[in-house]
């Protein structure tokens, strides 16, 4: 609670300041988790539980350890997922998974019903000509042509297990899922591998294989929330317990085509379990502060995503330019320095931000520190090649002339770096500002969190809608820069920078 | 005043210095330079003549013997202060490029935290000195002559009336109608302000053309020191000798 209210402090906009701490919803970032997070929310909020939902928070660690962390109260999580990706647990019965997340501060509560595995789906028109139904079924037919997603094609609990299971006698090839379907319908291959939910699923004329020796796992939506969720709201969550089976959920993903599809994708499917009363005055409020004009979320995301990048360049600049000023005239050293920046910023953005959430947890304080140290590196170069290049007659000069270390720098060795260490904030600035936009896959919000949103949904309006802004900032900085350096750097001093 | 009653007060003074970068640069140095006089260090170049000058500004240390700087010790702390009173100019200007003819040439006066009023005062008496017209006040070093930039730096050196000023080689990457040109400029300087001057050249003619007292150095010491035309006329080895002739 303590550090919720301290990402609070950092500058949440969220509504994490208003009266009690709502309970926090999270998603992972695709659209199923989306639908089904917000379905928690709004129906906690129907029970007049104060809920926010975390749209696409990332991936399962980061869903994962937020929650064990306290940075989030509920996800909607697989068993699959928990038995292979978050514990090592080899028969994945109920009460295993239970032991196994209990000593992090975690409970299953009863799962939603369907179940999204792995189901291989051929044409209508050939299941009957060839009277398919059941997986077993294709191993007399070594002719059909199976094309599988990469993923699918090399995973043991994908083909390689299931062939072995089945004794499949097929030699499948890989394809991209998006261009699977497609290549189905026009008959460019015979089988192909899919997630039981998928909303795709409907728009096609598919059947579905029944996994007859139970070979797939099973992956039930269940939703995992901290042990010490408030009993009110635990006993809301649990009335999802069978709620859904793969056709409706389906159905659902279909119908979730963008963000305020999810809205009212959720709403109905709230409504349906949970009557049609509830304190509505409150939850309809919180339902429109859930979702604000597009100008309005476009500032607020555009101001978040500006106190991020200023956030982070301001004390980066300060600390990469002292750094230098201290460090300038002993060669070894600034080598050195410009080489562990270098080396900060060769670590992938994502595996940054993943490695910060033990430490800092999810939100505004990892994201400025990971921007901060990838801003670090363009600043500190420039300042020490620059402050390191200066002429050494004019150095000697200076000593020559009774000046002062501090007004050496102050008069004479900051002003003559200062065109080059301005061309190294440019560009921080600009890495910065496009950086930013992945600060939303640990819920630090910004221009990137319609993006994140945007491509979980598949939904190229949502995704611009964070893109186009992101552009326009960074070309709006380089602007800026351009004309403070007019107004900061002498005309014939400004031509010598290289960049 | 004659050579012989300056040296008795001298403005700086050497006994016995050393100076050892990977070698000794310096050994056993012994000499004295008359106050209000310009003396000229000459020798060829790796001669230990530019070492010599920075030992007089403090910014090396002797290694060996004892530096005195106007009757005192170079002080062990607080050397900027004592840099200060010492003007300082060396080859090719070595003027601040971001900074204004005008601010290059006030800079000593701003650091002791002159009023506007003085510094523009004696930088305008200085420039009238040397012929440095108005209209380059606001000119960056680069807009201007080699010559004209050499001038700046001898009004910035000068700034704050220092009792001594050391000039590095400031002549030589001047053309040589302009180097006439500073070489009278200087002089005039140097009557109206009575400074005591150190200048490092490797120019013998220049050395004869302007100083008052004579040093050759080589072999990481002091070669021959006096009066130029008693130099000339009695040189004590050959190798000042074959220096002498270069300015024939």
């Amino acid at each position: 609670m303590r550090r919720r209210r301290a990402l609070a402090l950092l500058g949440c906009v969220a509504a994490a300041a208003v009266g009690a701490e709502p309970v926090v919803v999270a998603s992972k970032n695709f659209r199923e988790s989306y639908v089904l997070g917000e379905a928690l929310a709004q129906l906690l909020r129907r029970e007049g539980v104060p809920a926010r939902h975390a749209r696409g928070l990332g991936g399962t660690k980061v869903c994962y350890d937020a929650l064990v962390a306290g940075e989030v109260d509920v996800y909607v999580e697989y068993t699959g997922t928990i038995a292979e990706g978050i514990k090592r647990v080899p028969v994945a019965t109920w009460a295993n998974l239970s032991v196994a997340l209990a000593p992090d501060g975690v409970e299953m509560l009863p799962a939603f019903g369907f179940n999204n595995t792995y189901v291989l789906a051929v044409s209508n028109a050939l299941a009957e000509d060839r009277g398919l139904a059941k997986v077993s079924d294709l191993v007399g037919h070594p002719d059909l042509r199976v094309a599988v997603s990469h993923e699918f094609l090399d995973r043991p609990d994908g083909w390689p297990g299931l062939r072995a299971r089945y004794g499949l006698p097929q030699r499948p090839d890989g394809v991209e899922h998006a261009l699977a379907y497609r290549a189905i319908g026009n008959g460019a291959i015979d089988v192909t591998d899919a997630y039981s939910t998928d909303g795709e699923l409907t728009r096609y004329p598919l059947t579905l294989l029944e996994d007859d020796l139970g070979f797939f796992p099973a992956y039930l939506a269940v939703p995992l929330a901290r042990a010490d969720l408030p009993a009110r709201a635990r006993e809301v969550i649990m009335r999802v317990s069978g709620t859904l089976d793969d056709v409706e959920m389906r159905a659902m993903n279909a119908a979730a085509i963008d963000a305020d599809a999810v809205v009212r994708v959720a709403a109905s499917y709230v409504r349906g379990i949970a009557g049609p009363a509830g304190p509505g005055a409150v939850a309809a409020r919180e339902a429109a502060l859930d979702a604000p004009s597009f100008w309005r979320r476009l500032a607020a995301n555009a101001g978040r995503h500006l106190a991020l990048v200023f956030g982070a360049l301001a004390p980066a600049v300060l600390a990469a330019v002292a750094l230098a000023v201290l460090i300038f005239k002993i060669g070894w050293l600034s080598r050195s320095a410009v080489y562990v920046a270098g080396l900060l910023q060769t670590v992938p953005s994502i595996a940054l931000l993943a490695l910060l959430i033990p430490l800092l947890g999810i939100g505004v304080a990892p994201a400025v520190l990971a921007l901060f140290l990838y801003a670090l590196l363009p600043i500190l170069r420039n300042a020490v090649t620059a402050l390191g290049g200066i002429d050494p007659t004019l150095r000697r000069v200076a000593t020559a002339m009774g000046l002062r270390a501090t007004e050496e720098l102050r008069l004479i060795f900051v002003p003559l770096a200062m065109p080059a260490i301005l061309a190294g904030v440019r560009t921080a600035a600009v890495i910065t500002i496009g950086t930013a936009t992945l600060a939303a896959f640990i819920g630090a919000g910004g221009l990137g969190d319609p993006i994140v949103t945007g491509l979980a949904l598949n939904d190229p309006g949502l995704v611009l809608e964070g893109a186009i802004p992101a552009a326009l900032l960074a070309v709006g900085t380089e602007l800026t820069f351009e004309a403070g350096e007019r107004m900061l750097v002498p005309g014939h001093l400004r031509a010598r920078v290289d960049r | 005043m004659n050579a012989a009653e300056s040296v008795a007060r001298p403005a700086v003074r050497f006994r016995g210095v050393g100076k050892r970068f990977a070698n000794w640069v310096l050994r056993r140095v012994n000499l004295e330079l008359p106050a209000g006089r310009t003396s000229a260090l000459v020798g060829a170049s790796g001669c230990g003549k530019t070492t010599a000058l920075q030992l007089v500004n403090g910014v090396y240390r002797p290694d060996e013997g004892e530096v005195e700087v106007l009757g005192a010790p170079v002080p062990e702390t607080g050397v900027e202060a004592f840099r200060r009173r010492i003007g300082y100019a060396v080859q090719g200007a070595g003027l601040f490029p971001h900074m204004t003819v005008v601010e290059n040439a006030v800079l000593p006066g701003r650091l002791e935290r002159w009023s506007e009023a003085r510094l523009q005062a004696r930088r305008r008496e200085l420039f009238g000195l040397v012929g440095l017209a108005a209209e380059l006040n606001d000119r960056y070093p680069h807009q201007l002559s080699g010559g004209q930039q050499q001038r700046v730096a001898l009004c910035r050196a000068l700034m704050i009336r220092p009792a001594l000023m050391l000039l590095d080689e400031p002549f030589s990457a001047v053309d040589p109608i302009a180097r006439m040109e500073l070489y009278v400029r200087f002089e005039q300087l140097r009557e109206h302000e009575g400074v005591t001057t150190v200048l490092v050249t490797h120019d013998m003619r220049e050395a004869f053309r302007l100083a008052d007292y004579l040093v050759v150095m080589g072999d990481g010491g002091v070669l021959q020191a006096g009066v130029p035309d008693e130099v000339a006329a009695a040189p004590a080895n050959d190798v000042v000798r074959a220096l002498l002739a270069s300015a024939a």
